[in-house]
């Protein structure tokens, strides 16, 4: 009695042939990938499923023995989707061993067909994991991307800048969620203490939409940077939003707003008992050219 | 029993909380601070909270307690020194503490008290002004 398993360790060569014409045939984007890879990566596949060793089975794909199998597979769906392939390519290389696997099935049980049903059956379930696996690996490999990614967008999302001594702002870019409001709001309120400063410039312009939430979240970092004795000015509000607040019926009275950054630190600077004024050009543009008619 | 010194300077008094405030001292604070407002005739009250990491809602109430009950009696009181964490926790608690006044440090304090009452003498003297004519 024979199984499967023993059958591929037997005949791994046809096997693999027979995969790879198969693969060659319908293989969509040929274009990003030679031959002689394909042939290597098929037969690394192959040679992994043989290295389980003879008393690992099909049916149980969660066991040790294809720990090997399993990195081999999650490396080539990382190399494949990074050569640009998607995930069903990678799961449609997997899935065409079954062909292959089929065949030497019919060979050796092709005259019992209870048998060669069982192990066809055996053979589907098995193909069908491996393919699902590879699906997995991609997924899993696009989720730490993009959790890395977000972790690196919320750490470059809040810079606070100092305009002038005692004077800070916060220009804020994209939408405000509560993960990102309590970075904002920490780091606002710690680069308040650091900084020493009275005055906050909270800038919304970048800032696409402006909901019930998140003016509840910004008036929340308003009262907090209040309580700790900073004065905060709202700045960079947009025609649109200054509608969609009243619309919203939400109750900025409290807050210091200003349409343009440039407002808003005209009045801190005032507020701190500075002043901007413009040096008399007119003057120096007399003297030089006094000059010049000296010369 | 543990008490907060309440330190006197001029027209003002001086309250430094330097340990972690528990409901009792909160409220043998609230006592004497009021007791010497009452005795001195302080102007201005100055709370210096930079070393409270720890705030609940109970001490949140007090301080808002103490800052109106200073106002009856004719002192108005600057809390200083709020840490970033303390502010937060108040807001999420839904005490923004709207009647008291806030600055970063006790010297931006100080200078807010003055000018709070110079204001106010110019206030009177615009009202003795106006009774004139």
């Amino acid at each position: 009695m024979k199984d499967l398993l023993s059958l591929i360790q037997k005949n791994h060569e046809s096997i693999l042939q027979d995969w790879l014409r198969d693969l060659k045939a319908r293989i969509t984007r040929s274009d990003l990938i030679n031959d002689r890879e394909l042939t290597a990566q098929a037969s690394e596949v192959l040679s992994a499923i043989r290295g389980a060793g003879g008393n690992s089975s099909l049916e149980n794909f969660d066991a040790a023995e294809w720990q090997p199998l399993k990195d081999v597979l999650g490396n080539l769906s990382a190399s494949w989707a990074t050569q640009g392939f998607t995930p069903s390519d990678t799961a449609r290389f997997v899935l065409s061993l079954k062909i292959a696997l089929f065949d030497v099935a019919r060979k050796q049980w092709g005259n019992n067909s209870e048998e060669l049903f069982a192990e066809v059956f055996r053979a589907n379930e098995f193909v069908d994991k491996l393919a699902l696996f590879t699906t997995d690996s991609y997924i899993y490999g696009r989720d730490q991307i993009i959790n890395r990614q977000q972790e690196e967008m919320l750490e470059l999302s809040t810079p606070v800048v100092t305009l002038w001594d005692g004077i800070i702002a916060l220009p804020l870019i994209g939408t405000l969620d509560s993960a990102r409001t309590q970075v904002v709001m920490e780091s606002l309120l710690q680069a308040i203490v650091q900084t020493n400063s009275r005055f906050a410039i909270i800038d919304i312009t970048g800032v696409p939409t402006v909901d019930t939430l998140v003016a509840q979240h910004l008036l929340k970092t308003i009262t907090a940077a209040r309580l700790m004795g900073a004065e905060c000015i709202l700045s960079g509000i947009r025609p649109q939003i200054a509608q969609t607040i009243v619309h919203l019926g939400i109750n900025l009275e409290d807050v210091i707003t200003k349409a343009k950054l440039s407002d808003a630190l005209w009045l801190a600077l005032e507020r701190s008992g500075r002043k901007v004024v413009r040096v008399n050009t007119a003057k120096s543009n007399g003297t030089s050219a006094a000059e010049q008619r000296g010369e | 029993m543990e008490r907060i010194p309440i330190l006197r300077m001029g027209n003002f008094l001086l309250v430094t909380i330097q340990v972690d405030m528990h409901d009792q001292l909160a409220l043998t604070l609230q006592d004497d601070l009021t007791n010497r407002i009452a005795e001195v005739g302080a102007k201005g009250v100055l709370i210096d909270i930079s070393s409270l990491e720890i705030v609940d809602s109970f001490i949140g109430r007090t301080l808002a307690n103490i800052a109106s009950m200073a106002r009856v009696l004719d002192a108005e009181t600057v809390v200083v020194g709020m840490q970033p964490a303390v502010a937060i926790t108040l807001v999420e608690l839904g005490m923004p503490l709207p009647g008291i006044r806030t600055a970063l440090n006790v010297e931006s304090g100080m200078d807010h008290l003055r000018e709070i009452l110079t204001s106010h003498e110019e206030n009177y003297d615009y009202d003795g002004d106006s009774t004139e004519d």
